[in-house]
């Protein structure tokens, strides 16, 4: 595997599988035992650098490090498009400064791990926690040991994405990871929220959500703002959930065994209806646990090893 | 102080001497001499006449960490350059008679080449109303050239009203075209890689839709519009048949768009990140036929200076621009004349003479963009076309570090600049 | 017991017919063996656990409960406990995959467990298991089987049952085949081995 992990496209097939089978027996390990540590990153230094909010992922990864005894730093900066607060580049010269051994971003910016990995600021191994728009590499991970889990091999499987994956980061992430797992992807949404340039990407696209639901093994629904309506993206939340809600009626057509995911929060409601979300073929609380396993592999692969 | 010029090739044709006595060239020929001249052996160079920039950014007053009058013109001298034009956005604006007499005495102070403050077109840059464009020519600044650059003028109203106004003065509107409602917070062009990079996508049509709404407004009020920094296939071909159509249009292009594609956004690094973006390979391609054949009439180079803290950041927090002036005659050498699309003669055409016609500045005591002959003022550069060198950021006059090309080879090397028959650049460096 | 009829290496000492050390023969009298001195041990096979090390401790693992429970009429819990993550090498290399944990149900605490493994050596990989089973859980005793002890302790740790001490250089390494995972069985040194642990 490589130094760092910045984009899905970092992971070729047997890293990814490598990847979803050490998770797995980090699961076997830590479930059912009283004492869920592993010795593995005792004494790494692990800094949580998060310059959004997002108490989900940023314990998500805690916990993750904290289970394989790596001591864990968390840095919350307050850097806004608006008020830019402490550089990235700053930041990154105190961490290099504290020892830092990994370190986990996320950022509102597309391409700030990618400036931490390269630019020569910090020596550490940076895993991208969700950058902008951009990728979210961790998500598609837990995301494919979900299905696997449910789904067994993913090659030649069907998965239908559906909601802004304009501004999805986990939509781009998952189209590669997937794709490159075997899995057969269709992105569904308005015109308006499909990128430019879509059509190169290696999935399907499509403006009807129901054609893509009856022969997909797993539904995922990706979060949509209402605030998109302003810039026109869709005229009002009631039409987009009209026509991209995943609702009973929808969630009737789909084959008995497909899943749903969501990669939260999940606007209820708008995407996706109270009575789908809790249905027993949702599995978007098992997504969660398995975010920490997929992400104490990632952690170990990247820093328990050589450095 | 005399100076003969010996054995240079000018606009590359056979070597031949130069005598410059009193600001201009009294003689051309060969086996020149006079009495108490200094000589410059210019063996195997290119004489041109000085190069004259429609379009810098020397962001005095007000942004004195990015640049400075003189060292913004510093780095025109070494570039080759005896006239600038300094774009209106500094802070404050350069939107009245005080402020443009102000930088315009700045730059005769420095003194390494004349500076020609333009003026904003709207007050403070905002669109609403025309600034004062009739005190801003009357004034010691003699401005002739207004635009709003680093901003549109959106308003169609606004722009015919300003187009109409200068008329009466032979002045020129340079739009920097782009449509503001559709480049909200826009970060490169749009496209395929925009859309897999996450960063938010500057459509060509953005551009495209201003410069076809201008061309047909300036034919309809019968003034000339100047299309800023051309950056796509679409503006050349709408450029193209508005002058076949006689429309009074002239447009010009900046060297990086002559060279640099949107791929080297994929790096995040923000050296790359410009307005209008780096385009595609077909756009650069379309933008070096239209330079050979005319329809962009001139190289403006769109000098634009940032602190480092600007540019060494994340891509959307960092600002937009690139340095241009020291680097612009080695990246038109190496797209437009070692690719044989134009010749050194053309080069003067599209650096001097025509830039130096588009800003009004061709005629007067202070000419610029002259022909290198007789009797004509002495505004020439040396080039050597063969030396070749490795760009260097840290080496550059420019106060500022984010040229796209550092560590980069370029071809081409400025040996000496005179200004009026007095050097300001000798042997590659500042005289 | 067979001495060699020529082999002049002094490393040849104590070792049946080069290359091949052992045959599966060899192997399985070893465990038979090795079945009963458990038991011996163990008073019968009340609390008894069968952990293998992986790779090759696993499947010697199971053969191992399958003698036991031929023995003495009783199943024995038998597993699986990866080491990788407890290494004491973990820096000097890339990351390595993990290799499959397997708890029988009834858990090691208050029992005895056997682990198993194919060759010991330094004892580095016996002592990350005794560090891995500590955050198992608490069993009552740990005794150690292995198939070959080829010498050059590096720690403190010895073998309860052995299935053969091999003498070796360091230059060489022991190679052991399995059915489940090579196909046939045998105990093969190789001269030209890089001696790794």
């Amino acid at each position: 595997m490589k130094r760092h992990l910045l984009t899905a496209a970092d992971l070729d097939r047997d890293d990814a599988t490598l990847v979803l089978d050490t998770a797995a027996e980090m699961a076997r390990l830590t479930e059912g035992r009283s004492v869920k540590k592993l010795p593995t990153l005792r004494g790494r230094t692990v800094v949580n650098l998060f310059f959004e909010d997002s108490t989900r992922t940023r314990t998500s990864f805690e916990l993750a490090a904290k289970r394989l005894s790596a001591d864990v730093v968390n840095f919350s900066a307050k850097g806004s498009s608006v008020s830019k607060g402490e550089s990235l580049k700053d930041t990154a010269l105190t961490l290099e400064a504290m020892g830092a051994d990994g370190v986990v971003v996320r950022h509102w910016a597309s391409g700030a791990p990618h400036r931490l990995a390269y630019s020569g600021w910090i020596r550490s191994s940076v895993v991208n926690a969700g950058d902008g728009t951009h990728e979210h590499p961790t998500q598609a991970l837990l995301d494919a040991y979900t299905l696997r889990r449910h789904l067994g091999s993913l090659d030649g499987r069907r998965v239908t994405v559906v909601g802004d994956v304009l501004h999805s980061r986990v939509a781009r992430s998952n189209v590669l990871l997937l794709s490159t797992m075997g899995a057969e992807v269709t992105l569904v949404g308005p015109p308006t929220l499909l990128p430019v340039g879509v059509e190169g990407w290696p999935c399907q696209t499509s403006y009807e959500l129901d054609p893509a639901l009856a022969k997909a093994d797993a539904v995922m629904m990706l979060r949509v703002q209402r605030e998109r309506m302003s810039a026109a993206f869709f005229p009002s939340a009631r039409e987009y959930s009209r026509r991209y809600g995943l609702d009973a009626r929808r969630f009737a057509l789909l084959p008995e065994d497909a899943v749903v995911l969501h990669p939260g929060p999940m606007n209820r409601g708008m995407e996706i209806t109270a009575d789908v979300a809790d249905s027993d073929r949702s599995v978007i609380v098992e997504q969660v646990t398995n975010g920490v396993y997929v992400r104490m592999a990632v952690l170990y692969l990247l820093l328990g090893g050589a450095s | 102080m005399t100076w003969v010029v010996r054995g240079a090739r000018l606009l590359g044709a056979e070597p031949t001497d130069l005598l410059l006595r009193d600001g201009r060239v009294q003689e051309i020929g060969t086996g020149l001499d006079a009495a108490g001249a200094q000589v410059v052996d210019a063996d195997g160079l290119v004489a041109l006449p000085g190069l004259v920039d429609l379009h810098t950014h020397l962001r005095e007053p007000g942004r004195e960490d990015a640049e400075t009058v003189e060292t913004g013109t510093r780095a025109a001298a070494l570039g080759g350059f005896t006239a600038v034009h300094a774009m209106a956005n500094t802070e404050p604006v350069a939107d009245t008679a005080g402020v443009v007499e102000q930088v315009w005495r700045l730059g005769r102070e420095a003194g390494h080449v004349d500076v020609r403050p333009v003026g904003a077109v709207t007050a403070g840059l905002r669109g609403e109303r025309l600034a004062e464009l009739g005190a801003m020519a009357d004034s010691a600044a003699q401005v002739r050239v207004f635009s709003d650059d680093g901003r549109c003028v959106a308003d169609a109203m606004l722009m015919r009203r300003a187009l109409e106004y200068v008329k009466a003065f032979n002045g020129v509107i340079a739009q920097h075209a782009q449509d503001p409602r559709l480049t909200e917070d826009a970060q490169m062009n749009e496209g395929e890689l925009a859309g897999r990079l996450g960063l938010r996508g500057w459509p060509s049509v953005a551009e495209e839709a201003i410069v076809a709404r201008d061309v047909l407004l300036a034919a309809h009020v019968r003034s000339h519009v100047h299309v800023c920094h051309v950056s796509t296939q679409g503006s050349v071909e709408i450029i193209r048949v508005a002058k076949q159509r006689g429309f009074p249009v002239t447009a010009e292009v900046t060297p990086h768009h002559l060279l640099l594609t949107e791929d080297l956004a994929a790096s995040y690094d923000p050296r790359f990140k410009v307005n209008p973006p780096l385009r595609t390979a077909d756009d650069v391609a379309a933008l070096r036929e239209g330079l050979a054949d005319g329809t962009i009439d001139a190289v403006a180079t769109d000098h634009a200076p940032h602190p480092a803290e600007d540019k060494e950041c994340e891509w959307d927090a960092a600002a937009f621009g690139m340095l241009g002036l020291e680097t612009a005659l080695s990246v038109v050498q190496a797209t437009m004349v070692d690719t044989g699309l134009l010749d050194w003669a053309g080069v003067a055409e599209r650096l001097s003479a025509a830039p130096a016609r588009i800003g009004r500045c061709d005629t007067g005591d202070r000419a610029q963009g002259r022909p290198l002959a007789q009797g004509e003022p002495a505004n020439l550069v040396l080039v050597d076309p063969s030396a070749s060198g490795t760009v260097d950021a840290r080496e550059l006059a420019s106060l500022s570090r984010n040229t796209p090309y550092d560590g980069r080879a370029l071809p081409g090397r400025v040996v000496a600049t005179f200004l009026r028959g007095r050097p300001t650049v000798l042997d590659g460096k500042l005289a | 017991m067979s001495t060699p009829v020529s082999d002049p290496s002094p490393s040849a000492r104590g070792r049946s017919d080069a290359p091949g050390v052992l045959d599966a023969d060899d192997i399985a009298r070893a465990l038979t063996r090795i079945a009963h001195e458990v038991v011996e041990r163990n008073k019968g096979t009340a609390g008894l656990v069968v952990l293998g090390i992986p790779s090759r401790g696993v499947p010697l693992a199971k053969r191992l409960a399958a003698r036991i429970a031929a023995v003495e009429g009783t199943e024995v819990p038998v597993g699986a406990l990866d080491v990788t993550m407890y290494r004491d090498d973990l820096r000097l290399r890339p990351a390595r995959a993990l290799e499959h944990t397997d708890i029988p149900p009834g858990g090691v605490d208050g029992k005895v467990v056997v682990l198993v493994d194919d060759v010991l050596f330094s004892g580095r990989t016996i002592r990350a298991a005794l560090t891995a089973l500590d955050d198992v859980g608490r069993p009552a005793a740990i005794r150690l089987a292995v198939l070959v002890d080829r010498g050059h302790r590096e720690l403190p740790i010895r073998p309860d049952h052995v299935g053969k001490n091999i003498p070796t250089s360091l230059r060489e390494s022991v190679k052991v085949h399995l059915d489940e995972i090579d196909g046939h069985d045998a105990v093969l040194i190789d001269a030209a081995g890089d001696g790794v642990r």
